[in-house]
């Protein structure tokens, strides 16, 4: 209990208050006003003013010797001059059934020639027409006279083959697919797409900005998993969720890998899910299948579900050049938006008549080649089982398979020395080179890669040359 | 109403050839005089009024069609009903639908013959405003002042019509493989040699697509850490590559050294705008010849400021390669530098020697480096025969009087045309001497009107708007070529002045308006 406040205090305070009062009307005015002035001052630093960064200035001859003493990087690194890449084995002639080098000539099975149109006589004859008509170059983009009729020859062709709407080409395989993603997938979308893709379909990916999201190669419960996982936080969100384009990226038989991907069920999930399916067909056009449509010919799919495939003029047509194919409604807007289609020089026209005389091949009705080609693939895939050592990769059907030796084994140091002794035995194969900053760098192999044309006892030859390394590798 | 004024560059620069004592050549300031005369204030003004009346009408129109007055035209999604989210944004169709639909038909022109100095154009008609094209069967001839054929190299008879056929019979057509495992053939070796002796440098790598060459081989030079200053109107396929590679870039004002060099000293000086971590390395990246300005890069000024700061030069000398220089080296060889000092040379085979690919070039250990990481080498097939044999074979007529001929043709065409389209009051942009003549249409609307009536005269042009070029410069842009004969250049000057005067085109305040006749 304090002492009680009397009246006396009470009074005095009052007195003492009043006083001050009255020597606030004593004051002079201007004094108030600056007294005022500075405890509204004062209010203000305190509450209001935030606090500024010192800012570094520096003098002219401190940044002068700021700019003298940076020293940059030199321009690139130093390089292993026994890298592979600036050893390669040089060719001389047509790198057909048999290739020459060094004057010496060996069996090919490691350019992607499946359908041996390399050398072809037909295709030869129409590329050196279209040479007397059409000159070399095509001289300008498409939008700039740049577009032949030849293409649109083509576009038509390639489209009709795969019984789509529009067709449309480039002039590099590389940057087909790569041009193709960024045109259609943005920032916000979202791309769901296989680990184990090609490497331009990765820089395709990139170049979009998209949100990506990996599921392990070929594993269909993996990308249930991500789709499902997504599709629980766009219920969260449906408003934004019904801005998010969403798209499949597979390829239809896998080029690092040499397996196909499990499609009907892809379409199956794609209709749940509300996804659209990009499949990138490089490898698996003219060779898989009853006459060489594709993955979707193999599966029994619509195609028409498949919202665009896309592939390369590189591989079985043996020309120039990439393309897709899909409804007039996506490809159109390939033809304003995809950088490697509009601000490129368009096909030459010699590559583009190539192409359309090797797909009317193709189109002949009895020539009975993706049959053979798959019938020769089981039989191989059967006798490199037989040579117990080396593990297979791929499909039976598939013309391209993997080969390495089993577990530790396998380094490209045995590798290569299975590559070189192929050769001095008139073989000609090749490990499967890739760049470090792939996204899923493949275990080293070697890929194989089969002719149509190769007999019976050319494959029997290579099987024994492959024993015959084996043997000395692993002794 | 503001006057006009132009700014005329012209610089007067004092340069040390070290190394290399070659003599000032006397008309230093000429080699660079360019003119980029500014908007009138009327044009521009209409300009805007352009475009706002056709957002109007297709507001219109987006309009008509929604509420099922017009038909709708165009493909129809396959998944529309189905619950997917719509594949194409609505604005970004907008302008498809409606303005560039409309005018669909002065570009992507079909050609049925050579690309050369005159050609065949297939007639395509359409019924219903642009929306579907059907093929007469019949071709218009017209003189062509659209195609890259700088050295008139787009040939279908001549010596190399004849190699590039005999190239065809010995390798075919493709390898089928790529560069790094099976797919190098001696032809290859043997182009990258000869270019690399062309441009005076130690090594060069070839690709088969120009665009890729840039997208492909920026993120080996360039990576996490490093500083790339480019020109403000490079090429997409120089951004595209700048933006794979994970470097940060930065733009400076085209051809503007004084603005370069405020950006490397703030660089240097600062660092990362955000961790102040000084960069590893800066990278300047510019094209000899800017296909849409028609200017040049001030080379000299560039190798004195690399110099300076230590930094690393990248030309891009996609249209200069062949069509510059006075035998045809590019940029080095026409302002007399020493090619050494250009850190990476690019260029392409597209445009002077008729064929198709691209090339980098520089000191051995840069290509090596390029060989071993490169993505292109590494992942996409090799060159083909016949298009490699058509560059070697325009290569080793380049070197002699035969292709000395052919630059000379060309400079002189150039420097003919572009002195007549500005006597005549055209605006024109660029270098006096390059070979592109960019003449400022702004309108929309005289955009599509000058193409097709050049077209009814004859004469096939490129016209370019928006989005390709700012929105108030749309222009027309005439690519000269040595086939070119000065009866063709006359009949195209005739032209143009015709169709200048009925829309009006004659915008420039610095040269009197004259027709043609009169001067």
């Amino acid at each position: 209990m304090g002492s009680p406040v009397n009246r006396d205090d009470i009074a005095r305070l009052a007195t003492d208050f009043y006083s001050l009062l009255e020597s606030f009307k004593q004051t002079p005015f201007y004094h108030l006003i600056f007294e005022i002035f500075l405890i509204l001052t004062v209010l203000w630093l305190v509450c209001f003013r935030k606090p500024r960064p010192i800012a570094k200035k520096l003098t002219e001859k401190e940044k002068q010797e700021l700019i003298d003493e940076w020293q940059p990087e030199p321009l690139v690194p130093p390089v292993d001059t026994n890298h592979p890449a600036l050893n390669v084995r040089v060719l001389d002639g047509i790198v057909g059934k048999t290739i020459e080098i060094d004057g010496r000539k060996s069996l090919n099975f490691a350019t992607f020639n499946f359908l041996n149109f390399v050398g072809n006589q037909r295709i030869a004859d129409k590329a050196i027409q279209a040479v007397q008509k059409y000159g070399v170059g095509s001289c300008g983009p498409r939008g700039f006279y740049g577009t032949i009729d030849i293409h649109l020859e083509l576009e038509e062709r390639l489209a009709r083959f795969f019984n789509f709407e529009e067709g449309i080409i480039y002039s590099y395989g590389f940057s087909t697919i790569a041009s193709i993603i960024p045109a259609y997938s943005k920032r916000n979308d979202i791309l769901f797409v296989d680990e184990g893709i090609h490497y331009a379909i990765q820089k395709g990916v990139e170049a979009s900005r998209s949100t990506v999201k990996w599921f392990r190669h070929n594993d269909i419960n993996d990308l249930e998993r991500l789709l499902a996982e997504q599709d629980k936080h766009d219920k969260k969100n449906p408003k934004k969720a019904s801005t998010i384009r969403r798209f499949l990226i597979i390829e239809g038989l896998y080029m690092n890998y040499g397996d196909i991907c499990p499609l009907p069920r892809m379409v199956e999930l794609k209709y749940k899910y509300k996804y659209r399916i990009f499949m990138d067909e490089s490898v698996s056009f003219g060779t898989i299948g009853q006459t060489g449509r594709g993955v979707t010919e193999y599966h029994n799919v619509d195609r028409q579900k498949i919202d665009l495939i896309s592939s390369t003029l590189e591989y079985s047509v043996g020309s120039i050049g990439g393309f897709a194919v899909g409804s007039s409604f996506v490809i159109d807007h390939q033809r304003l938006s995809a950088q490697g289609y509009c601000f490129s020089a368009s096909l030459p026209p010699l590559l583009a008549a190539a192409a359309i005389e090797a797909l009317n091949i193709m189109d002949e009705e009895n020539s009975g080649l993706f049959e053979t080609l798959m019938d020769k693939s089981k039989r191989l895939h059967k006798k490199l089982l037989d040579i117990k050592g080396y593990r297979v990769l791929g499909e039976d059907i598939s013309p391209l398979k993997h080969l390495s030796l089993a577990n530790s084994l396998n380094t490209i140091g045995r590798l290569e020395y299975i590559v070189e002794f192929a050769q001095t035995r008139g073989i000609t194969i090749t490990i499967a080179r890739y760049l470090n900053d792939e996204h899923h760098l493949p275990e080293p192999s070697i890929r194989l890669i089969l002719n149509v044309e190769m007999t019976d006892e050319e494959l029997e030859f290579l099987c024994t040359v492959l024993q015959e390394a084996l043997v000395k590798v692993t002794a | 109403m503001k006057s006009t004024n132009f700014r005329m560059v012209n610089k007067n620069v004092e340069i040390n050839y070290d190394n290399n004592n070659k003599s000032k050549s006397i008309d230093e300031d000429d080699l660079q005089c360019e003119e980029f005369e500014e908007t009138p204030l009327y044009a521009a003004v209409l300009t805007y009024i352009s475009y706002a009346i056709l957002c109007l009408f297709g507001w219109l129109r987006d309009f008509l069609r929604q509420s099922k007055i017009e038909k709708k035209r165009g493909a129809v999604d396959p998944n529309a009903s189905l619950g997917f989210v719509p594949l194409y944004q609505s604005y970004e169709s907008f302008y498809t639908r409606n303005m560039y639909t409309r005018v669909r038909d002065i570009f992507n022109r079909p050609i049925a013959s050579v690309p050369g100095p005159q050609f065949e154009l297939t007639e395509r008609i359409s019924d219903d405003y642009n929306w579907t094209y059907r093929y007469t069967g019949k071709t218009v001839s017209a003189i062509n002042l659209g195609s890259y054929n700088y050295l008139g190299f787009a040939e279908k008879t001549g010596p190399c019509a004849i190699d590039t056929i005999n190239g065809l019979k010995s390798y075919a057509i493709a390898n089928c493989s790529t560069r790094s495992e099976i797919g190098t053939q001696r032809y290859h070796i043997e182009l990258e040699q000869l270019v690399a002796e062309f441009l005076g440098v130690e090594s060069c790598i070839a690709f088969g697509m120009g665009f890729a060459t840039n997208a492909l081989n920026i993120p080996v030079i360039a990576s996490k850490g490093d500083l790339i200053l480019s020109d403000e109107m490079n090429h997409i396929s120089l951004i595209l590559g700048m933006r794979l590679s994970g470097a940060c870039y930065q733009t400076f004002e085209h051809n503007d050294m004084n603005d370069l060099e405020k950006k490397l000293r703030a660089a240097i000086v600062h660092g990362h705008s955000r961790t102040n971590r000084p960069w590893k390395k800066i990278i300047i990246v510019v094209e000899g010849v800017y296909s849409m300005e028609g200017s040049i890069c001030r080379l000299p000024q560039l190798i004195e400021l690399k110099k300076k700061y230590k930094a690393y030069l990248y030309m891009d000398e996609a249209h200069s390669i062949g069509a510059m220089g006075k035998s045809g080296r590019g940029i080095v060889d026409y302002f007399n530098v020493n090619s050494n000092d250009v850190d990476i040379l690019m260029g392409t085979f597209t445009k002077s020697f008729g064929s198709a690919g691209g090339y980098i070039a520089g000191k051995k250990s840069l290509i090596d480096h390029i060989r071993v990481n490169s993505h292109a080498h590494t992942y996409a097939s090799s060159m083909s025969a016949p298009i490699v044999q058509q560059i070697i074979s325009s290569l080793q007529l380049l070197k002699g009087p035969e292709g000395q001929k052919r630059i000379n043709q060309l400079a002189d065409n150039a420097r003919y045309f572009r002195r007549k389209l500005v006597d005549m009051g055209f605006i024109i942009y660029g270098n006096k001497y390059s070979p592109v003549v960019p003449m400022l249409l702004y309108m929309p609307a005289r955009v599509t009107r000058f193409n097709r009536e050049m077209l009814r005269r004859g004469i096939a042009v490129v016209t370019v708007g928006f989005p390709a070029t700012k929105l108030l410069e749309a222009r027309v842009r005439f690519c000269l070529s040595a086939a070119h004969t000065r009866q063709m250049l006359d009949a195209a000057l005739e032209a143009i002045d015709e169709v200048g005067t009925d829309i009006s085109l004659r915008y420039s305040t610095r040269h009197k308006p004259q027709r043609l006749k009169d001067l």
